[in-house]
C-alpha cells in the first residue's frame, strides 16, 4: 500500500469559501446556544461579516492563477472575478433577506411545517418572528456558489450544485404569505432541481466513461485526443449540459422559473436572480470553454438553437404576463437567453461579456425585486399587475426607480442593460454568431412591450381605490435599492472600469 | 475661436438645465418657465456664436472635441458638426425658445406638474443636440434610444386624448427601428476594425465586403426610415403628432423626424457608398409613394393636428428623393428643405395650437368662419399654411424647388410624379384654411368666451421670429447654403456620384471652393 499524501492546499485560494462555510457552521451554532430574542441581530451582523470578509479575501487573492486541493478547485480570473461578483450581489440580496421593518418579523415564517390554514399558521403569519434559519443557509448557498464556479472535475461541481441547491429549496418554503404557494414553488423546484441533477449526475459518469478522468483538463484533452467512442462523449456533454441548462433557466429547461420566482419570498426570489445565475453561468462557461471546446462545432448549433428559443419564449411569454414577480421571471428567461448568446462566442470577449453582463443584469434584478417588496397591501406584496396603475402619482420616486430598472432590462442606452447586450451581442458577432445577435434583436423588441406596458401602467394610469401604497422602506433595503439603481446607472455610463476588470479576468487555466 | 468646447457645453448646458427645473417645486410655476425660458435662450446665443465661428468653406468637420470613454470599445464622446449638423443644430436651438413661451399655459391645469413638463423638454433638447452633434456612431446611437424618453413621458403624460396609445406606439416603433440599427451598429464595429470613430470608419468600411454591407445599410436605413417618417413606416406619426401637446408636437415634426434623414445624410451615404446606390431606386420609390399618398391621407384629415402630420409624411418624402437623387444641388434642397419645413410646420403646429387652445377641439368641423372672430391669428394660420406649400417669397420654396430641379436633371419620371405633390398640397392647405377661418361664422364658435380673443402679445412674439425667418430664408437662403452646400458636396463625393453635366448650376452659383 502506497501513502495516502494530503494534496497539496493553498489556504489563501480557497479562503472566500472557507470563511463562508465557517460562518454558516457558527451560525447553526448561534441557532442552538443564542437566547431568540437577539438571534436575528446576531445571525444578521454574522452572515454580513463573513461575506465582506469573504470578499476580502477574494480581493487579496486577485493575482492568484492556480489549481488546489488534488486538482478539484482552480482559482484563476473567472473564479475570482464570478465569486466576487457572488459574493457582491449577496451582500445585496442579503439587506433585503434582512430587512424586517417592513412587515412584522420578516419575510419568512417561522416554521414552515405549520399545516397552511390552521389556527396556528393564522398566529405565525401574523406576529411570529421569522425563522433565522435563513442566514445560515443563504451563507451555505453562497458557499455552494463559489465552489460551483470554481470546480475544476465533475464531481466537486456536482457536489457544490448539491450544496447550493439544498438550502435554496428551503429558502423556497419559508414565505410569510401565501404559504401554499410557496411551499408548491419549494416542492416544484426541488423535484425538477433532482432530476437535472440526477442527468448531471449521469452526465459526468458518461463523460468519465469517455475520458477515463473526471478533471476537466482531463476531458480536454480526451476531446483532444479521442480515444474512445463519441456517443459516450456527446450523451454525456448533452445531459451535463442539461443539469446547467436547467440551473441558468435555459428554455425548454425553464419551465420551473416562473413558479418559483413567484412563489418564492421575494428577496429569496431575487437572491436566485442574481446569484444562481451567476453560479451557474460560471460552471456552464468553465465546462464549455475548458473541456469541451473541441467540440465546439457540434454543440454550438444545438446550444444556439436553445438560446434563440430562450431568448423567444422569454420575450413572448412575459407579454402575457398579468404577475410582476412572473413577469420578471420571464425576462430572467430571456436575459438567460441574451448571456447565453454571450457564451457561445467561444473566445475571450465573449467570456468577458457574458461575466460583465452577469454583474450588471444582477444589480438591476435586486433592485427590481426590492420594489416588489416594497409595493404592499394589507395581504402582503401585491403583485398583481393591474394592483400597481397610477403608482407614479402616489410614489413618484419608486416609480422613477422602477422604469429606470424597466428601461435597463429593456436595452435603453445610459444603463447597464444597454453596455452588457452590447457588450454580448457584439462578442457574438466577433465569435461569428451573428445569427444568434438578429434573433437577440428580435427579442429585444418584443419584451420590450411588457416593461413598457409597466411603465404606462406607473405613469399614465389614474391610480384606482385598490392601489396599494409602497411601505418606506427600511434602511437595509434603502440601501439594496439604492446600490442597485446607482450601479445599473454608473454600468452604463461608466461601465469602462468592470469591462477592463473582467477582461483582465477572461482566462481559463487547465 | 475653434478651440474653444461649444458641441460639448452646448449638449451639456440643457441637461444641467433640466435637472434645475426639475428641482424646481411644482407650486412655483412661474419660476420654472421663466428659468427654463432663460436657459433655452442661452442655448440660442451660444449656437449663434458658433454659427459666427463656423467657416463656411472651411473643413467639412469643425469644432472637434474627442475625450475618452469607454477604451475597450474605442467608444469616445466625440463631437464634430458639419454643415449639415450645424443648420439642424441651429434649428433646435430656435425653435426651442419658440416652442417653451408657445407652451406658456399648456400646463396650468393644476393637474400636472409644470416644473417637469419643462424640464422634460430641455431634457429633450439636450438628446436633440447631442444627437446631432456626435461624431462618434456610438455615442449617436445612445443619443438616438435616449431621445425617446422624454418625448415619450411628454406625450403620455402630457399630450390629447388618446395619448397612452400614441405614445407606446411611438415608443415602439422608434425603438423597434432602434434595434435594428444597434445590429447593424454592431456589425459595422467588428467589421470596420473596432472603432466608432466617424472619420475612421470612412476609411475602413471600404474593406466590408458588398453583401454584408448592404444588410448594414438596411439596419441604419430601417431606423431611420421609421424615425423620419418614410411610407410604409409613418403610420405611428399622426398618432402622435395628434396627441402630443402642440408645442411637443412642433419639436418632434419639426426637428426629432429630422434625425431620420439627417441620419440618411450623416451614416447611410458615407459609410455604405455602394449599398445606398444599390438601395436608391427602392428609397425613390417609396419617397415618391409617401409625397402622393400622405397629401392624399391630409386631405382626407378632419383633425387638425392630425393633418399637419400628414402634410410632414408629405414633406419627408421631397426630402427622401433629394437625398437619394445624388446631386449636389437636390442633396443641398433636402437640407435646407429640413431647415424650412423644421420652421414652416412648427409654425403651423404651434399656430393650430393657439386654435386647439381656445376651442378646446382639434377637429376642423368644430371651427368655421375662425377668420371673423380672430382675424390676425387666422391670418397667421394662412402665412403658415402657404410657407407649407411652399409658396414662391416662403422659404420652402426654395428648397423644394431645389430638390425638383436636381432631382429632374438625373431622374425625370420621379421628379415628375413628385411635382404632382405640390398640388396635392395647395389642396390640403388651402382646403383646411379655408374650412376653419373662412366661410360663414360657425355659431358654435362664438359661445366659446376665448375663441372672441385674438392674438396676445405673448403669442406674437412666439410667431413673430418664425415668420421672419421664412420670409428672410425666402428671399435670400443664400447664408445657409453656403454653409450646408461643402457639406452636401463632402457626402456626394463619399457617395461616389458626381452632378451631372454642365446643366446643373449649383445654388448659390459658383460654390466655394
Amino acid at each position: 500500500m502506497g501513502d495516502l499524501k494530503l494534496p497539496d492546499i493553498d489556504y489563501g485560494a480557497l479562503m472566500p469559501m472557507l470563511i463562508l462555510f465557517g460562518a454558516a457552521c457558527v451560525g447553526i451554532l448561534v441557532e442552538a446556544l443564542v437566547p431568540r430574542r437577539s438571534r436575528h441581530g446576531v445571525q444578521l451582523g454574522l452572515s454580513f461579516l463573513a461575506v465582506v470578509a469573504s470578499f476580502v479575501a477574494v480581493i487579496v487573492a486577485h493575482g492568484t492563477r492556480k489549481i488546489t486541493i488534488g486538482g478539484a478547485v482552480a482559482v484563476d480570473g473567472p473564479t475570482l472575478f464570478l465569486q466576487g461578483s457572488i459574493l457582491a450581489l449577496g451582500a445585496v440580496s442579503l439587506m433585503l433577506i434582512g430587512e424586517r421593518s417592513l412587515e412584522r418579523g420578516g419575510p419568512f415564517v417561522s416554521q414552515a411545517a405549520v399545516t397552511v390554514g390552521s389556527q396556528k399558521d393564522v398566529r405565525q403569519a401574523g406576529d411570529q418572528p421569522g425563522a433565522t434559519e435563513v442566514y445560515p443557509l443563504t451563507l451555505f448557498a453562497l458557499g455552494g456558489m463559489l465552489l460551483f464556479v470554481s470546480a475544476n472535475d465533475l464531481l466537486t461541481m456536482f457536489v457544490a450544485l448539491e450544496v447550493f441547491s439544498l438550502p435554496l429549496y428551503l429558502l423556497c418554503a419559508l414565505a410569510r404569505r401565501r404559504r401554499l404557494l410557496s411551499q408548491e414553488a419549494a416542492l416544484k423546484y426541488f423535484l425538477l432541481g433532482s432530476y437535472a441533477s440526477a442527468f448531471f449526475l449521469f452526465g459526468v459518469a458518461l463523460i468519465y466513461g469517455y475520458a477515463g478522468g473526471i478533471s476537466l483538463g482531463a476531458v480536454h484533452d480526451a476531446v483532444a485526443n479521442p480515444q474512445r467512442s463519441e456517443i459516450l462523449l456527446y450523451g454525456g456533454l448533452a445531459l451535463v449540459a442539461i443539469g446547467l441548462l436547467f440551473k441558468a433557466a435555459l428554455a425548454p429547461f425553464h419551465v420551473w422559473t416562473p413558479d418559483v420566482y413567484q412563489g418564492a419570498p421575494t428577496p429569496i426570489t431575487a437572491l436566485m436572480a442574481a446569484c444562481t445565475k451567476v453560479a451557474a453561468f460560471g460552471a456552464l462557461l468553465r465546462v464549455l470553454y475548458v473541456s469541451f471546446e473541441g467540440v465546439r462545432w457540434d454543440f454550438q448549433p444545438v446550444l444556439g438553437t436553445v438560446a434563440v428559443l430562450t431568448m423567444l419564449v422569454g420575450a413572448v411569454l412575459a407579454v402575457t404576463q398579468t404577475d410582476m414577480k412572473r413577469l420578471l421571471a420571464y425576462s430572467s428567461v430571456a436575459n438567460a437567453g441574451y448571456l447565453l448568446v454571450g457564451a457561445l462566442a467561444l473566445n475571450k470577449e465573449g467570456l468577458s461579456s457574458t461575466m460583465f453582463y452577469l454583474v450588471a443584469y444582477g444589480f438591476s434584478v435586486l433592485a427590481a425585486f426590492g420594489i416588489i417588496t416594497l409595493v404592499r397591501d394589507a395581504d402582503g406584496e401585491a403583485t398583481h399587475l393591474s394592483r400597481w396603475a397610477g403608482l407614479g402619482r402616489k410614489s413618484p420616486l419608486f416609480a422613477m426607480a422602477f422604469s429606470f430598472i424597466l428601461l435597463a432590462f429593456a436595452g435603453i442606452p445610459l444603463t447597464s442593460g444597454f453596455t452588457s447586450k452590447f457588450a454580448v451581442f457584439g462578442a457574438a458577432v466577433e465569435g461569428g454568431q451573428t445569427w444568434l445577435v438578429i434573433f437577440g434583436v428580435i427579442s429585444s423588441m418584443l419584451i420590450a412591450f411588457p416593461y413598457l406596458r409597466v411603465v404606462v401602467l406607473l405613469w399614465l394610469n389614474e391610480p384606482g381605490e385598490t392601489t396599494p401604497t409602497v411601505s418606506i422602506p427600511g434602511f437595509m433595503t434603502a440601501a439594496a435599492l439604492t446600490i442597485g439603481v446607482l450601479a445599473t446607472f454608473l454600468l452604463g455610463v461608466v461601465p469602462a472600469p468592470l469591462i477592463d476588470l473582467s477582461q483582465d479576468a477572461a482566462q481559463f487555466i487547465r | 475661436m475653434n478651440d474653444f468646447p461649444f458641441l460639448s457645453i452646448l449638449t451639456l448646458l440643457p441637461l444641467v438645465g433640466a435637472v434645475v427645473v426639475a428641482c424646481i417645486p411644482r407650486r412655483k410655476a412661474e419660476l420654472a418657465k421663466r428659468v427654463t425660458l432663460a436657459w433655452s435662450l442661452v442655448v440660442l446665443a451660444l449656437s449663434i456664436f458658433m454659427w459666427v465661428a463656423f467657416k463656411a468653406g472651411g473643413d467639412r468637420f469643425q469644432f472637434h472635441e474627442s475625450y475618452q470613454w469607454i477604451p475597450s470599445w474605442d467608444a469616445r464622446f466625440t463631437f464634430a458638426a458639419d454643415g449639415i449638423a450645424l443648420v439642424m443644430l441651429m434649428l433646435i436651438a430656435v425653435l426651442m425658445p419658440v416652442v417653451i413661451l408657445a407652451s406658456w399655459h399648456d400646463v396650468d391645469d393644476g393637474q400636472r406638474s409644470a416644473p417637469t413638463y419643462f424640464a422634460l423638454l430641455l431634457a429633450f433638447e439636450f438628446t436633440m443636440i447631442g444627437v446631432f452633434a456626435a461624431a462618434d456612431v456610438f455615442l449617436f446611437y445612445v443619443f438616438f434610444e435616449v431621445m425617446l424618453i422624454p418625448m415619450y413621458f411628454i406625450i403620455g403624460s402630457f399630450g390629447g386624448a388618446r395619448r397612452q396609445y400614441a405614445a407606446v406606439k411611438f415608443f415602439l416603433y422608434s425603438l423597434v427601428g432602434g434595434l435594428f440599427m444597434l445590429a447593424s451598429v454592431i456589425g459595422l464595429w467588428v467589421l470596420g476594425g473596432h472603432t466608432f470613430d466617424f472619420t475612421r470608419l470612412l476609411q475602413s468600411v471600404g474593406e466590408i465586403d458588398q453583401n454584408t454591407a448592404r444588410w448594414l445599410f438596411l439596419g441604419f436605413f430601417i431606423a431611420f426610415a421609421i424615425k423620419a417618417p418614410f411610407f410604409p413606416f409613418h403610420t405611428w406619426l399622426p398618432d402622435a403628432g395628434g396627441a402630443a401637446p402642440a408645442g411637443a408636437a412642433a419639436l418632434l415634426v419639426g426637428v426629432m423626424d429630422k434625425v431620420g434623414t439627417f441620419g440618411i445624410l450623416r451614416y447611410c451615404l458615407p459609410l455604405f457608398p455602394e449599398a445606398s446606390r444599390w438601395f436608391a431606386p427602392a428609397a425613390l420609390v417609396l419617397a415618391v409613394i409617401g409625397i402622393l399618398y400622405a397629401a392624399l391621407l391630409a386631405i382626407g384629415q378632419n383633425d387638425l393636428k392630425r393633418l399637419v402630420s400628414y402634410t410632414s409624411i408629405a414633406h419627408f418624402g421631397f426630402i427622401g428623393v433629394g437625398i437619394f437623387a445624388f446631386t449636389t444641388q437636390a442633396g443641398t434642397g433636402s437640407v435646407l428643405y429640413m431647415v424650412n419645413h423644421g420652421l414652416a410646420t412648427g409654425l403651423l403646429f404651434i399656430v393650430v395650437g393657439m386654435y386647439v387652445a381656445r376651442r378646446g377641439s382639434s377637429l376642423v368641423s368644430d371651427f368655421g368662419g375662425a377668420g371673423k372672430l380672430t382675424p390676425l391669428l387666422a391670418g397667421v394660420l394662412f402665412f403658415a399654411g402657404l410657407a407649407s406649400l411652399a409658396l414662391p417669397g416662403t422659404a420652402p420654396f426654395v428648397s423644394e424647388f431645389l430638390v425638383l430641379i436636381g432631382t429632374f436633371t438625373v431622374h425625370k419620371a420621379y421628379a415628375v410624379i413628385a411635382t404632382v405633390g405640390i398640388i396635392l398640397a395647395a389642396a390640403y392647405v388651402l382646403w383646411m384654411v379655408q374650412r376653419t377661418t373662412q366661410g360663414t361664422l360657425n355659431p358654435a364658435l362664438e359661445e366659446v368666451p376665448a375663441m372672441r380673443k385674438d392674438m396676445t402679445l405673448r403669442e406674437k412674439v412666439v410667431v413673430a421670429p418664425l415668420v421672419l425667418l421664412l420670409l428672410l430664408l425666402g428671399f435670400y437662403p443664400k447664408p445657409v447654403t453656403d454653409v450646408i452646400n461643402p457639406a452636401v458636396q463632402a457626402t456626394m463625393q463619399d457617395v461616389g456620384k458626381t452632378d451631372p453635366g454642365p446643366t446643373a448650376v449649383t445654388a448659390n452659383g459658383g460654390v466655394a471652393r
